[in-house]
């Protein structure tokens, strides 16, 4: 079989917060790769450094020392980062998933999952033919027109979902997912992006403190202390 | 996807309640703009309406408005074969109060001569002076239908005629009155003041006075040329209208144009502040949506037009709704608002620079939110 490219990878990931005595080291030396079509957890007590590293891969906290990288190359090396323009780099690379859905309450669902294809260039009808295709995808058409405080728990994350695929980015992020649905709308979900996972060849890195769905990842990495404390 | 209008309809009503607000805000500060410029129209009501081009008045005075004049009624005469002069006329002006049935009114009397230069240059309802006294003719403003009756000095006197417009600059409105019966409401003395004087061997007094005389010059005439040659007498001074201007708007009302621009300046500081707020309110109320846009990738110019959009909007709404109450409703303030197209098209400039300026703040501030502030609940 032959090995799967890596699409994310931190090498020697350090991040301090504070300064002297108060200095507070959030994340020590952290290497971990996750390859096309896996689907990784993070998980560790409040304080490991979970929300840091996903801040980290998802280039909005900048580490102090070691190297990132997201694709094709490090984006991150030597102190700084490849490529200036972080944004344009979102856009096209990584895909996020939110644990409150973050869907903008002024937009319908299509527009949601629109509305991050007109921001990477694409016209505003064949972005909406789109989203239409990816709410389908996901099973969700049928709200495709309803605004976001009229869909459910499980429905409005499917939307966000959708919109996290919505320019084919290869790395997935998610922060808690699925704090706020139920059992088995939690494991749908992560079923869910299992399916994007293998059939869009997408590394899946899910930051979750929630047991009932740690048995759909492929690995589970766990965070103490800043630190990578055990690999399952 | 225009999100500044998507957001605006997703909360509707609450962006017209503020557009309200900031239109109830500007609907003051278009009514001080108007009345700003109405204290300096009706500063002016006058002498444009009456087509002086020459105010001869007392030597030594800057009258009749700025300074009291008193010249003799024959003065007219003299002016009036000035080479250059057209037609002169003497006018009486003063300040009275007049009973009318139920109640007082507070107006500015002027007397002339019908036939010469003084009188109102048009009517509006009802006709001009003729040759019968105890007629007026007096502006809308004063509230008097036509045929109505006033008393002043013991005498009545009927509206024959109505113009529109017509008010003096302290606001009060322009009575027309034949010059004889101005002149013995201002000149003769009441019969006990009367009995006095001719007691102490003082006669009844001359009351063929007069506190100017407005001349009109032939179209070739050159005003300050016909002036000089007045101020030849010594007894007399000469203005051309665009002096007599001058002086009213530098003299007279100067005060009360300072305070007003001053109220103003303050009002729509005043103004900028408040919107200022609103858009920053606004903005903030929207942080977690732009820390997902960012966070999604949305360039600055995506976040900018969000806010700058919807500041203008709020702007223009509110410049509309202000400009639409204060257009209906000027008519019933006592004094006249000028707002005319120039003042209007100014003040969306004004509000438009505030809009822009006060969404400065809050494009920094939208500008400076974290794009992490999306993750976590």
């Amino acid at each position: 079989m032959a090995e799967r490219r890596t699409l994310i990878g931190l090498s020697g990931i350090t991040k301090r917060f504070g300064e002297g005595e108060q200095a507070v080291r959030a994340l020590d030396g952290v290497s971990l790769s996750v390859a096309a079509g896996e689907v990784v957890g993070l998980r560790g007590p409040s304080g490991s450094g979970k929300s840091t590293l996903l801040n980290v891969v998802a280039c909005i906290t900048a580490p102090d020392a070691g190297i990132l990288a997201l694709g094709d190359g490090p984006v991150w090396e030597g102190g700084h980062y490849t490529d200036p323009d972080l944004r344009a780099l979102r856009r096209t690379r990584i895909g996020f998933i939110f644990q409150f859905h973050n869907l903008l309450p002024f937009l319908d669902a299509t527009d949601n999952v629109a509305l991050a294809m007109t921001l990477a260039g694409k016209e505003l009808g064949a972005a909406r033919a789109r989203a239409k295709a990816l709410l389908a995808f996901l099973g969700v058409e049928k709200r495709a027109g309803a605004m976001p405080a009229r869909l459910s728990g499980g429905e409005a994350q499917r939307v966000a979902i959708a919109r996290a695929l919505a320019n084919d980015p290869p790395i997935i992020l998610a922060d808690e997912p699925t704090a706020a649905l139920d059992s088995e709308r939690a494991r749908s979900v992560l079923d869910l992006l299992r399916r994007v996972a293998a059939e869009r060849e997408a590394a899946v890195l899910v930051v979750t403190h929630d047991e009932k769905i740690f048995d759909r990842f492929d690995r589970m990495v766990t965070l103490r202390d800043g630190r990578i404390d055990a690999v399952a | 996807m225009n999100l500044a209008l998507r957001d605006i309809r997703h909360r509707l009503g609450r962006f017209l309640i503020t557009c309200v607000g900031v239109g109830l805000l500007l609907s003051v500060a278009l009514a001080m703009v108007g009345i700003y410029q109405g204290v300096v129209a009706e500063a002016l009501t006058l002498t444009r309406s009456l087509g002086a081009d020459l105010w001869v008045v007392e030597a030594g005075t800057r009258g009749p408005f700025a300074e009291a004049s008193r010249v003799p009624g024959d003065v007219r005469e003299i002016v009036a074969r000035v080479p250059g002069v057209a037609a002169a006329g003497a006018v009486t002006l003063r300040t009275a109060e007049m009973a009318a049935p139920g109640r007082i009114i507070r107006a500015q009397l002027l007397g002339y001569e019908p036939g010469r230069p003084g009188g109102p240059s048009a009517i509006a309802a009802g006709r001009g002076l003729g040759g019968a006294r105890f007629e007026i003719v007096a502006d809308a403003r004063a509230g008097l239908p036509l045929g109505a009756t006033v008393t002043m000095g013991g005498d009545r006197y009927r509206v024959v005629g109505l113009t529109r417009g017509l008010v003096a600059s302290g606001g009060d409105p322009l009575v027309f009155l034949h010059l004889r019966d101005s002149q013995e409401l201002q000149f003769k003395l009441s019969p006990p003041a009367s009995r006095r004087s001719a007691a102490a061997g003082a006669g009844a007094g001359n009351t063929d006075t007069v506190n100017a005389i407005v001349a009109r010059l032939h179209r070739a005439a050159d005003a300050d040329a016909v002036a000089e040659a007045v101020r030849r007498w010594k007894h007399l001074a000469a203005l051309t209208d665009a002096e007599q201007s001058s002086l009213l708007l530098r003299s007279v009302v100067a005060r009360a144009r300072v305070q007003l621009g001053m109220f103003t300046v303050v009002l729509l500081f005043v103004t900028a502040v408040i919107i200022a707020l609103i858009i920053y309110t606004m903005t903030m109320d929207k942080l977690r949506e732009i820390a997902t846009l960012k966070l999604i990738g949305a360039p600055d110019r995506t976040i900018v037009g969000l806010v700058l959009q919807q500041a203008l909007l709020l702007g223009s709404v509110g410049f509309v709704a202000g400009l639409s109450l204060l257009l209906a409703v000027r008519d019933r303030f006592p004094r006249t608002v000028a707002l005319g197209p120039e003042e209007i098209a100014v003040m969306a400039g004004v509000v438009a620079v505030i809009c822009i300026l006060g969404s400065a703040v809050s494009i920094r501030a939208a500008l400076r939110i974290d794009a992490q502030a999306a993750l976590g609940g």
